[in-house]
């Protein structure tokens, strides 16, 4: 099946391509504009969280989606008080189990 | 937190924890990935060039779906891309922060560059300001263990299929490690609002086909926080 390897070959190169874009030119960054620098610096928040509300809406088959929506807000409040990952998670993944257990 | 430079020994430790919660995510993806090459008719080989060549779980499993069901080649070839486009988004953010580093590294650090490698770098360099050898070490101690694991799980999966059991919610424990990231990165009001809108457009979107939802959703927050930004300031 030489269509898997043709497959391989260009979406290697244009993922390359893609992650390389702004990498491989960045000794160009220097001195970017204001507009272009408030661009860039909302692109962590933005797509960290379009990455965390795509996980949570997705039914991923063994939760709920309020028990998620629920779990992961307490998540985030530990989070931002105690900046403690472990305990997010414990918590998070407690709370999402014991919320779908009862609804 | 110390207040001495960064050493690369303690950014490649740093790292590697960051990295251990989220390779609980990737290494079932992995299985799942290899597990369904297989079960499309894939030889190993093959599902073992996919990993190597494009690195990239989402793509590879949407082109090994539509190559299994016989799609035309240009219908898998665009999915794919497009599944990938989020990358130059990730490009972009980094690019500032590695302008120094030589072009070979910079072209290692695309070859590796995923979702968590661009979520827990991006966050850490933000609050740190660590030495430009930490910052490149913190990257590769995130990124290589997950490519080796990514490798690794997709080849196991095409030879046993997929073990992972259903009722674990590891999925959900992967989505809590990046919004554990992503609340660190609400800095300001603007970026409040930048992963506010992100994140309800990015579920509400949730059916557009070739993970679309993620890319709208972010230049959707990304226009939200740049104008607030310009309109109230910070």
């Amino acid at each position: 099946m030489s269509r898997v390897w043709l497959v391989v070959a260009v979406v290697g190169l244009g993922t390359l391509a893609a992650r390389g874009s702004f990498l491989l030119v960045a000794e160009r960054s220097q001195g970017v504009s204001r507009r272009v620098e408030r661009v860039l610096r909302m692109i962590p928040p933005a797509a960290l969280a379009a990455i965390v509300g795509l996980q949570l809406a997705d039914p991923d088959g063994s939760t709920g989606l309020v028990a998620r929506l629920v779990a992961a807000g307490v998540a985030t409040v530990i989070t931002w008080r105690w900046a403690n990952l472990a305990l997010a998670l414990v918590v998070g993944v407690g709370v999402v189990i014991a919320l779908d257990a009862v609804i | 937190m110390s207040e001495s430079p960064t050493t690369v020994r303690s950014a490649v430790r740093d790292g590697i924890v960051a990295m251990a919660p989220l390779a609980l995510g990737v290494a079932p993806f992995g299985l799942v990935v290899g597990a369904t090459a297989s079960e499309e008719g894939l030889s190993a080989l093959q599902a073992a060039g996919l990993s190597l060549g494009v690195f990239a779980g989402a793509s590879q499993l949407a082109a090994i779906d539509l190559l299994g069901s016989g799609a035309p080649l240009l219908v898998v070839i665009a999915t794919a891309l497009v599944i990938n486009l989020r990358m130059v988004m990730y490009s972009a953010s980094l690019a500032p922060h590695v302008r120094e580093l030589p072009r070979r590294r910079r072209l290692a650090m695309s070859y590796l560059l995923v979702d968590q490698a661009y979520a827990l770098s991006i966050v850490r360099w933000e609050q740190r300001d660590d030495p430009l050898s930490a910052r490149f070490a913190f990257y590769l101690a995130v990124a290589v263990p997950l490519w080796t694991i990514w490798q690794t799980t997709t080849l196991v999966g095409v030879a046993v299929g997929n073990q992972v059991p259903e009722d674990i919610p590891l999925s959900f424990t992967v989505s809590l490690v990046f919004l554990a990231v992503l609340v660190p990165s609400l800095t300001d009001r603007p970026r409040v609002v930048a992963a506010l809108v992100a994140g309800g457009v990015a579920m509400a979107a949730q059916g557009l086909p070739a993970d679309l939802a993620l890319i709208v959703g972010a230049l959707c927050g990304i226009g939200a926080g740049a104008w607030c930004e310009a309109r109230f300031g910070r």
